[in-house]
């Protein structure tokens, strides 16, 4: 069945059944890799995208369900790497292996359009559904309050 | 950063376009015969382009540990080149495998990228450089000892024409050409440029904007895609499945059988499994979780991890062997002059005994955040390879041998790794997107899902421990006998760390047993001494506390005259503010354990709640490695082993029933999250700077779980024997 998901401001037709997750749709139909598969159950982050604002896990979001919304995915953040939030982990050297990186990038991106200067309370709610098995997560929490610093000037 | 890989062919091609410039590449002592070998050209560590950018290549994998900087540091550091002309690209694993092994090795693990490999990666840089000032000191007729090799620029005062200046890529191509008469020492700490300071790894940006490439991200023309089943009981067999109930479903292409040729399958050899290829992998997946399939469980069936416990506790009554290494000696550490079989007569005969409880750490996975993924694509004449691995050659090799493929016919790419933390050696991916590629004709994707991969992962052993010990009138042991139950299939992780404790006590003794086990086991970050250091550091403290000692005091007192013990030990003394008595509900806790060379010692402080709940409030680290080369990367490493270790000390363990692990993703197998992580990890770098080497990637693991429990003991006077700590009574 043809669908049509507009991902990071374009069109995309996507033949698939409407019950495959947005994540499968996003990787292999659109062709956009950076969005990670890590657990299918919606447990990890890896495949966070923001909908509408919302940051999501695409791997259980069918692909019905995104019709007529508006998906962003790390390729659309900035052309440039540039958003305030990759200058912010690049400043702080934030991935390691880098495979949650994108998830990561998304719950925060979403974050800090919600609540532009998080509490480390709201950062540690807002970033609980994202795991890191490398354990960058002192360097992710002072990588947000960077950016928040950074969008303000 | 996702350069390809720097294959044969795109030099020669590279070579013949850059005229007069280019090429040169450096010989190790060890392979340059075979580089030799091949139609007179020199082994490859590094090209210099005419625009005087230098490439280097990385024989070791990179799964976030900074192997890929790390590499192009040393050598950059020797050539003497500035770091922004240098770009890091992939080593050819064809090349190397059927090169006599041309890098010398391309494993990767133990933290041993710097720690060991530094002589001859630096001796590559080095021999470089001394080939470029021979180049120059021919063309401009000026002694060697005139030319200066620095920042990518060669530099001679000419008696008539004055200051000389070229920069390295003008004389690559001479390079080339230089025989050295004698291979140049390589420098040594103190005469570094770049070598010791902070540099950012060289691929964070590619990771901020996800272009960088993980085998999941491979796409090849056709592919299609498979989900694989193996044996949910490790060891078991495929003995039907019914393809034809799912033939129709959309997508599906075919089932495909992986066999399994041994009853107990080697680490890295093919499991029986099935796998289901598909147009997408979604329709893979759904298709193989319907189908209907019948297995031969094997022994394994009535295994649990409580019927294991239940067989170490009653090997612990009874005495267990005393282990010995090839060559006859008993565990390291324990033939320096220490007196073993006085050990069981001295603890009979004791005035003063401690005798220990049980204490004890399940199976852990590596749950790497790429589920272990590889593409391969074979062909008639040539096999193409994308996979999780930490060793390239290995992996090449291991693809050849499932193909019967001539190992010159196999190409198998770098890409990034999801992580790999010891997951990257005892694993069949390759083998089976290898397999799976052969009997569909297309080129073929497998992915594994969490709960395949935490199924089939090469687990963590568990380790169950105890001890005897007999206090002189000092308070100081004189006598200790250690006794750890491990399992059979990889007995030496029952003594790391054990066997080999510092500890200067005049008697002492450790005996092994082994539980069976049909489980798959692999190196799972700083191996052994992970589990064994949670046991170890605890009896310290309870000898110490039996003994009447502060913890710290009795860890200097027998550690004396162990410069790097020492030095870490006081550096904990002076900066960490220890103390035993924090006041109700708050307590600080030490330890300090030795894995991969490097001495790391943890203060962990923590509060524990009315109802029990435990908080870590501050993890404080001590780490002696001999040397760094890079603080920044030593940091980072440093913090992330440790939030990896407390993750599984917290939260973590496997269970085990009907021979198969039950929690197999994160709903179930719990690990470290952002709010788990404890407001304030602070590194100390604390290094001797005295000719000895450790790695940095792991060390930091081990001395974190008992730091917490001692901590949690003072907290609150109980003490917590097993892990998941999150799960005790308090
Ligand atoms: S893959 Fe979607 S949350 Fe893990
Ligand atoms: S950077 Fe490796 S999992 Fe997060």
């Amino acid at each position: 069945m043809a669908i049509t998901l507009n991902i990071n401001g374009q069109d995309h037709m996507i033949d698939a059944d409407p019950q495959m997750p947005l994540l499968w749709a996003i990787r292999e139909k659109a062709g956009l890799s950076g969005t990670k598969f890590g657990c299918g159950i919606a447990q990890c982050g890896a495949c966070t995208v923001i909908v509408d604002g919302n940051a999501v896990r695409s791997c259980n979001t069918p692909l019905a369900s995104a019709v007529g919304k508006a998906i962003r995915t790390i390729e659309g953040v900035s052309v440039n790497n540039d958003h305030p939030v990759q200058l912010a982990w690049q400043e702080l050297t934030v991935p390691q292996c880098g495979y949650c990186q994108s998830g990561q990038i998304m719950s925060a991106v979403a974050l800090l359009e919600k609540s532009p200067n998080p509490s480390d309370n709201e950062i540690d709610k807002a970033m609980a559904g994202n795991i890191c098995r490398c354990g960058t997560y002192p360097r992710i929490r002072a990588a947000i309050h960077r950016a928040a610093e950074m969008s303000k000037t | 950063m996702n350069t390809p890989s720097f294959s044969r062919r795109n030099f020669l091609k590279v070579t013949a376009s850059a005229a007069g410039g280019l090429m040169v590449g450096f010989s190790l002592p060890t392979a340059l015969q075979a580089a030799m070998g091949e139609a007179g050209e020199i082994n490859a560590w590094l090209t210099i382009d005419p625009d005087n950018i230098v490439s280097i290549v990385t024989p070791q994998t990179e799964m976030g540990q900074g192997a890929w900087t790390a590499i192009p540091m040393m050598i950059a550091e020797e050539l003497d080149v500035p770091w922004e002309n240098v770009r890091s690209v992939r080593a050819d694993a064809n090349r190397h495998v059927n090169n006599a092994d041309l890098y010398t090795t391309t494993s990767t693990g133990g933290s041993t990228t710097v720690s060991r490999r530094h002589p001859y990666m630096m001796q590559a840089g080095a021999s470089a450089r001394e080939r470029l000032r021979v180049a120059a000191s021919k063309r401009w007729d000026v002694p060697l000892e005139k030319v200066v090799a620095k920042q990518g620029y060669l530099t001679a005062e000419h008696e008539e024409h004055g200051v000389m200046q070229g920069t390295y890529g003008e004389f690559a191509a001479d390079a080339v050409a230089v025989t050295l008469e004698a291979e140049p020492a390589i420098k040594a700490y103190g005469d570094w440029w770049l070598l010791g300071k902070d540099v950012k790894r060289l691929d964070v940006s590619s990771k901020t904007n996800g272009t960088a490439v993980y085998p999941i991200d491979v796409t090849v023309e056709g592919m299609v895609y498979a989900a694989v089943q193996a044996c949910p009981v490790p060891e078991g067999k495929l003995v039907s499945f019914d393809f034809e109930a799912v033939k129709g479903m959309p997508g599906v292409i075919a089932a495909v059988e992986l066999t399994q040729v041994k009853d107990v399958p080697a680490f890295t050899d093919l499991r029986s499994a099935v796998a289901i290829v598909a147009e997408s992998w979604f329709q893979a997946k759904n298709a193989l979780a319907v189908m209907p399939i019948v297995w031969d469980f094997g022994r394994g069936a009535t295994i649990s991890f409580e019927s294991q416990t239940a067989e170490a506790l009653s090997l612990l009554a009874a005495p267990g062997t005393v282990l010995k290494d090839e060559d006859g000696n008993v565990g390291k550490g324990l033939d320096k002059g220490v007196n073993h079989d006085a050990v069981p007569d001295l603890i009979a005969a004791s005035a003063k005994l401690v005798t220990g409880e049980v204490y004890s750490r399940p199976f852990e996975a590596h749950a790497t955040m790429m589920p272990p993924c590889a593409v391969a694509d074979v062909k008639a004449d040539r096999v193409d390879v994308w996979t999780f691995t930490q060793d390239i050659g290995r992996s090449l090799n291991e693809v050849a041998d499932q193909l019967g493929r001539d190992t010159k016919a196999v190409f198998l790419h770098q890409t990034q790794l999801g992580g790999g933390f010891g997951g990257g050696y005892n694993m069949d991916v390759h083998r089976q997107a290898a397999a799976i590629s052969a009997a569909v004709g297309k080129p073929v994707k497998v992915i594994r899902s969490r709960e395949e991969d935490i199924a089939q992962d090469s687990q963590r052993p568990p380790v169950w421990g105890t001890y005897k010990a007999a206090l002189g009138e000092d308070g100081l042991p004189v006598a200790l006998l250690t006794h750890f139950v491990g399992e059979e299939k990889m007995p030496a992780f029952a003594q790391r760390g054990v066997a080999n404790m510092p500890y200067l006590i005049p008697n002492r003794r450790h005996e092994n047993s082994f539980v069976q086990n049909h489980i798959p086991i692999g190196y799972h970050r700083a191996p052994g001494a992970n589990s064994n250091g949670f046991i170890v550091e605890q009896m310290v403290d309870e000898l110490a506390l039996a003994g009447g000692w502060d913890p710290l005091e009795w860890r200097l007192k027998l550690t004396e005259g162990m410069e790097p013990w020492q030095r870490v030990l006081l550096a904990m003394k002076a900066k960490s503010g220890w103390t035993t008595d924090m006041g109700d509900g708050e307590g600080m806790g030490l330890a300090v354990v030795e894995s991969h060379g490097t001495i790391a010692g943890c203060v962990a402080t923590v509060s524990v709640t009315r109802r029990g709940q435990v908080f870590v409030d501050r993890l404080q680290y001590f780490i002696n490695s001999g040397y760094v080369i890079n603080p920044l990367n030593a940091r980072e490493q440093a913090e992330s082993s440790a939030v990896w270790e407390l993750g599984h000390a917290m939260f973590g363990g496997l269970q085990i029933r009907d021979g198969r692990i039950v929690n197999t993703n994160f709903d179930s197998y719990p690990l470290m999250r952002m709010p788990d992580t404890p407001p304030e990890i602070e590194v100390n770098l604390e290094m001797s700077e005295d000719q000895w080497w450790g790695g940095l990637g792991e060390p930091t693991g081990p001395p974190t779980p008992p730091a917490v429990a001692n901590a949690i003991f003072y907290a609150t006077g109980t003490r917590v024997r097993s892990t998941p700590l999150s799960k005790a009574e308090l």
